[in-house]
């Protein structure tokens, strides 16, 4: 199973120059890149790990390329995002977030169904 | 202009005795046409396209729909006197020929704030679009676009969610929302219909949705879609680690079976519910409320608005709909598609989007937008495009619509040749191709279909959608366009 969150997740892995690509086009809009990794890609697991704070004054894609290298060296076997986060008024939020690095092994979710009265059932997801 | 010292001014008996002579006088005279009157900024701004009776002079025209707007009636009374009631009247303060037209007006009206109760649409279109429209002086009548006051935007709850919030939720940023409405409308049971909606969630769309007119028939009554669809979105949830959802619309006959319906949505979980824009203004605003007490994103069907919004000489312009939609407090409107199977033309709607998606919108005649708004922290509402768009469109959409707006591939998904999960791979994959090649600065107008057929190499679901699909279009002339003058000149 191929976890689809995240912008790109349809296409083929990028490359590091498609990432950085990516970069540059999210700090070209003033938006402050964010590493976060998790072994965990619960749909609901909102808050990942941070790999530091957004770098909200690091305007060089290839220093956002180092850190996304460090993280990837230290965790190789968790996922890691890319998130651009944009502070102007109206948004202050994410713009973009996509998946940089991808266990060799992918997380599996399994539905848990608890039948309650009726023909209702109350639905988990579970780590398989 | 002074304003604290017009609102102040006291209720003056006018011109006193001959204004208030029992019988008829034009409305012109009455008060309701002010060319010298400059709008407040806490006045509601209506503008009118007014086609006047043969021999009826479009400034008196002007004036009457103001008065019939608000104070008037046909004949002089003399209980005006006991109220402010030069503060009362609507007042037509400008009137200009439409561009190109010979018998057609734009009207432009102020309406005093205190003309209306807080956070109610139905108050508000009850004077706006009340009686006025059926009144016999003007052949026919269109609203054209309104300006609300902070002071009265700031009463109203607004989307119950907003598109900040409502990716946040679900966890996707970055490009355009994937949806697509369960076909046939009509006819399936509760689990053939489930059937649908888990495979195209699991293929790679965000959102499934139920049609305008899915309700509870006797093929399929409510609560059984509601349970089987409500499995499918969690099994696909499960099979692709995201957050998947399905408008389950919960239109009904009574507000009491809409609240059961929603409240039974809430109880499987479900992440939004959706309503058809024929319940009407307040029980639109009833559900907005209870969404956001339930953590429920609201999705607006615009069912029924062309019979009123199409034709430019008589109705309401959808750009107004869609302001009161955002004031009521849904969530998500359809809104065209310009290139689609229903009527767009792309200035109409580029206006209609921004109107629902910034913060505050400057005038822009090109857009059909003939006041600033400001929108005062309102959240904003996602527009929703669907009707007749396939995966060949792609760069046309994300040119034409942005980021923020879901894409509905109805017929485009359920209608691939390889089946329902290779149409939203399809429409996934081409989606993201696009938004990927945009970011790194190509020209996707121009580049589209390269970019759509070097996609296409590795995925074959997108190669069979382009070859299934690539000459369709829906080229008609428009019907909704904009009437402005380019250049200014000198009146």
């Amino acid at each position: 199973m191929r976890i689809t969150q995240g912008t790109f997740s349809f296409l083929p892995d990028l490359t590091d120059e498609q990432i950085r690509a990516q970069i540059e086009y999210a700090l070209g809009k003033g938006w402050a890149l964010g590493v976060e990794h998790t072994d965990d890609p619960h749909p609901r697991n909102t808050y990942w790990e941070m790999w530091g704070t957004p770098m909200f004054d690091l305007h060089d894609a290839a220093g956002v390329m180092q850190e996304v290298q460090l993280c990837r060296r230290a965790h190789p076997e968790r996922y890691i995002r890319l998130n651009a986060f944009d502070s102007t008024r109206g948004f202050e939020t994410v713009r973009l977030s996509f998946i940089v690095q991808r266990p060799a092994e992918e997380a599996r979710y399994r539905l848990v169904r608890t039948e309650a009265a009726g023909r209702n059932i109350r639905y988990t997801l579970e780590r398989a | 202009m002074n304003d604290v010292a017009k609102i102040s001014k006291p209720s003056s008996p006018g011109p006193g005795r001959t204004r208030y002579t029992p019988g008829v006088i034009p409305y012109a005279k009455m008060g309701y046409w002010d060319p010298d009157y400059v709008p407040n900024d806490t006045d509601v701004l209506a503008v009118f396209r007014i086609t006047p009776q043969d021999g009826v002079d479009p400034i008196e025209a002007a004036a009457a729909v103001a008065g019939e707007s608000s104070t008037a009636t046909w004949t002089v009374v003399w209980t005006d006197r006991l109220t402010a009631c030069d503060a009362y009247r609507g007042k037509a303060y400008r009137v200009d020929r439409v561009p190109g037209s010979q018998d057609q007006y734009f009207a432009w009206v102020a309406y005093d704030l205190a003309l209306f109760e807080p956070g109610s649409i139905a108050n508000l279109t009850a004077s706006i679009i009340g009686n006025v429209f059926g009144f016999k002086p003007v052949k026919a009548l269109r609203l054209e676009d309104m300006r609300f006051p902070v002071a009265y935007v700031k009463t109203f709850q607004g989307p119950a969610t907003g598109i900040v919030v409502e990716r946040e939720r679900l966890d996707k940023f970055g490009r355009p929302l994937l949806g697509a409405t369960v076909k046939p409308k009509l006819g399936l049971s509760g689990k053939n219909y489930g059937r649908v909606v888990f495979e195209a969630l699991k293929g790679g769309l965000d959102f499934v949705k139920d049609d305008e007119n899915i309700n509870s028939q006797p093929f399929m009554h409510w609560r059984d879609r509601f349970l089987y669809t409500m499995e499918a979105v969690n099994s696909a949830s499960a099979h692709t680690g995201e957050v998947k959802g399905h408008y389950l619309n919960v239109t009904g006959a009574t507000m009491e079976d809409m609240y059961e319906r929603a409240n039974f949505a809430h109880e499987l979980g479900s992440c939004i519910v959706m309503i058809d824009l024929v319940i009407g203004y307040t029980a639109i605003q009833s559900m907005a409320k209870w969404a956001r007490a339930n953590d429920m994103i609201l999705h607006l069907h615009r069912a029924g608005h062309s019979t009123y919004t199409r034709q430019k000489q008589h109705g309401v312009s959808f750009r107004v709909i869609a302001k009161w939609m955002r004031l009521a407090g849904v969530d998500h409107i359809h809104a065209g598609t310009v290139v689609g199977k229903l009527e767009g033309d792309p200035a109409v709607v580029a206006g209609i989007y921004d109107s629902l998606r910034e913060a505050g919108n400057p005038a822009d005649l090109t857009r059909g937008l003939f006041f600033e708004q400001d929108w005062a922290g309102l959240r904003k509402v996602m527009p929703v495009a669907s009707g007749g768009i396939h995966a060949g469109q792609m760069h046309q959409l994300v040119t034409y619509l942005g980021e923020d707006v879901v894409l509905q591939f109805g017929g485009g998904t359920i209608g691939h040749p390889m089946g329902i999960q290779a149409g939203a791979v399809a429409n996934r994959v081409a989606l993201e191709a696009m938004i990927l090649a945009r970011n790194e600065g190509r020209d996707i107008w121009n580049e589209g279909p390269q970019i759509l057929a070097a996609a296409a190499r590795y995925c074959q679901p997108l190669r069979a959608a382009l070859d299934t699909w690539k000459d369709v279009t829906f080229n008609y002339t428009s019907t909704d366009t904009v009437d402005f003058v380019a250049t200014a000149t000198a009146s």
